[in-house]
């Protein structure tokens, strides 16, 4: 068939190139503009170059919250996708006690942010909160407001209650598309559970488990509220993972040069390891095809 | 290998079957021969994949007992059956190669390596697939992975028997003849028992010794091929084996004649028969004439190479007519004559003998 060249058709383009270019790119070039000035205020800006960028590479308060982040990032996957996909394996077929589990696994996905914040931060409370009275009474040792590793185990307890859901939910939705012929295949075959698991059901869950780490990597590398709600950060700076660092810098310490610079910065990291990632497994894919 | 044995057998999908309509199988006892190559046919729904699931026992049976041999294996594991199974839709491990598919089941019972090895090349050449088994079974066709599926089927040697659930759907035409010839061959080498559910009636009859027709949940007859043309048992076996079916035609019948609408046909015994009466007979055995037999008025005729496929009517019931190769068509045949000896007369649906 003969297709009719129009460029004119272009112009409908334009209505999204609006759109974006008021959500996205200006608001983001504000930043940019930040990121390379400096300014004491009255909109004088003074050409900073690269400066800010050079101090952001080189600050070792950077480093430092860009190691706990990672961290905390390999923490939570490492818990919450074998964690959520064993949910999901377990979880009723059908009936009545699927939907009911369907609607238990996600409640917690529906509260809001700071409100988990909030519930972890009384629950986990020594002299008035369930978890931290518990723990008291049973002689051990417990308080996230002054003790790092106990801080870090609250926030990722906090983290995992609140995603492993979403794993959950996206792996139960791979298991209940596997047609039933497979599973009935596989007992002919006289195949172990583990073979069904790792032949059957893991291939067929890739595809959403792939979404499944992408989304939680990206969201875990991005966290701020419930750790700000729970611990602002402390105690020290032990759980100041890079928002909330970036925020402390921004409105604490209205340092705007430094804080554009590492924006950029760090929208930059989430974007490349999320590339890199979704590069890496598709091209695993594509491999399986040959 | 053993012989299988239904011995009262029915299943209900429902937990509280009240009548007999909820039964997907209604009670029946059944003999499969060991080695024998059985098709089991019948249209959808009728109770063919129900029936293959509880022999392989993937379903429990809500009644009777299933017998391999003289063991009773009703409530015994599929793994304890030692059966194989094809399903409709290929089924194949994605991540693994087409040589480690085809070895899947014998590793999984923990055979010599050497003897796997062997096993799979043979199954493979069988197959056609032998240049492509280091691939990865994932980026195959639909056809290419159906037959590893009857590949990892055949696998096996010392399974009981075969059970193939309507295998070839989804294989091009030209590929079907050649696996079920395949097929065929293998349990002339092997002789496994196979039991084959299809719904083309095509299939069922080039691959299968005896055929099994089911209808809505009960085997209405057991036959070689020949048996379910000439002397079908039920009406629903001359409708569906043929093509086009058997003409049935309401009748009374009183000793050697029949009276239909549109005259009288003569029976080639004496029937006693009560309740829903009917005769049958094939289009292969109608002719047209110029005044002998019932009038016809003919509708259309289809020309289907061969021969020629008259529609025609008697007395407001459908009759079709094979004309045979070179005969003529004229306005002068108004009537047709049925042979006598081909006619079959069905009381209530089933077929019964006459008094010579």
């Amino acid at each position: 068939m003969e297709k009719t060249v129009n460029n004119k058709a272009w112009f409908l383009v334009l209505p999204v190139l609006v759109i974006v270019a008021f959500s996205a790119v200006i608001p983001l070039m504000t930043v940019v503009n930040y990121a390379f000035n400096d300014t004491f205020g009255n909109n004088q800006f003074f050409w900073a170059g690269f400066e800010w960028f050079e101090d952001t590479v080189t600050s070792s308060r950077m480093h430092d919250a860009l190691g706990r982040q990672i961290l905390f990032s390999g923490i939570i996957l490492a818990i919450e996708v074998p964690l959520g996909i064993f949910i999901a394996l377990n979880m009723p077929k059908k009936g009545f006690w699927a939907s009911f589990c369907l609607v238990l696994m996600a409640l917690p996905l529906l509260i809001p942010f700071n409100v988990v914040g909030t519930i972890w931060q009384i629950f986990g409370r020594v002299d008035i909160g369930l978890l931290g009275r518990t723990l008291a009474s049973l002689g051990i040792d417990y308080n996230y407001t002054n003790d790092w590793l106990d801080a870090w185990i609250t926030i990722v307890v906090m983290d995992v209650w609140h995603w492993t859901s979403l794993v959950a939910l996206l792996a139960y939705a791979g298991l209940q598309s596997i047609p039933q012929a497979y599973y009935q295949a596989a007992k002919i075959d006289q195949a172990s559970r583990w073979a069904i698991f790792r032949y059957i059901e893991l291939p067929k869950m890739q595809g959403v488990l792939l979404i499944a780490v992408l989304l939680r990597f990206m969201d875990s590398f991005m966290i701020y509220t419930e750790p700000f709600v729970l611990t602002g950060g402390g105690p020290g700076n032990s759980t100041t993972f890079l928002s909330i660092d970036l925020v402390k810098m921004a409105v604490g310490q209205f340092d705007l040069g430094p804080a554009a610079a590492f924006s950029l910065m760090y929208f930059l990291v989430i974007l490349l390891v999320s590339w890199v990632f979704y590069t890496v497994m598709t091209n695993m894919d594509r491999e399986n095809m040959q | 290998m053993a012989q299988i044995t239904l011995s009262n057998l029915a299943h209900s999908y429902l937990a509280q079957p009240k009548s007999d309509a909820d039964y997907a199988l209604k009670a029946m006892d059944h003999v499969w021969e060991d080695g024998g190559a059985y098709a089991l046919l019948g249209s959808s729904g009728c109770g063919k994949t129900t029936l293959l699931n509880i022999i392989s026992g993937l379903l429990r049976p809500s009644q009777g007992r299933v017998l391999f041999g003289d063991r009773d294996v009703t409530e015994a594991p599929t793994a304890a059956r030692n059966i194989a199974q094809v399903f409709q839709f290929p089924v194949v491990y994605d991540t693994m190669t087409v040589r480690q598919n085809l070895a899947f089941p014998l590793r999984n019972r923990g055979m010599d390596p050497g003897y796997i090895a062997g096993r799979v090349n043979h199954i493979a050449a069988m197959i056609g697939m032998e240049e492509r088994l280091d691939r990865k079974a994932k980026g195959l066709t639909a056809d290419a992975k159906q037959k590893i599926s009857l590949g990892r089927g055949m696998v096996r040697e010392d399974v009981n028997a075969i059970l193939f659930d309507e295998p070839l759907t989804v294989i091009d035409p030209h590929m079907k003849w050649e696996l079920r010839t395949q097929l065929k061959s293998l349990h002339r080498e092997f002789g496994h028992t196979m039991i084959y559910v299809t719904h083309d009636q095509t299939e069922a009859l080039t691959f299968a010794d005896k055929v099994v027709v089911m209808y809505d949940g009960r085997v209405v007859q057991m036959g070689t091929p020949e048996e379910l043309f000439e002397r079908p048992a039920h009406t629903f076996v001359g409708y569906f084996i043929g093509s086009p079916g058997m003409n049935l035609l309401s009748a009374e019948v009183n000793g050697a004649q029949a009276r239909v609408l549109g005259g009288t046909v003569d029976l080639p015994a004496s029937y006693k028969a009560s309740g829903k009466v009917q005769i049958g007979i094939r289009p292969e055995h109608v002719q047209l004439t110029a005044g002998d037999g019932l009038p016809v008025k003919i509708n259309r005729v289809e020309d289907i190479g061969r021969h020629r496929l008259v529609r025609a009517e008697t007395a407001g019931q459908s009759l079709n007519i094979v004309l045979p190769e070179g005969a003529s068509l004229g306005p002068d045949l108004t009537h047709a004559r049925f042979t006598p000896e081909k006619i079959s007369v069905y009381a209530d649906d089933w077929r019964i003998e006459g008094v010579r």
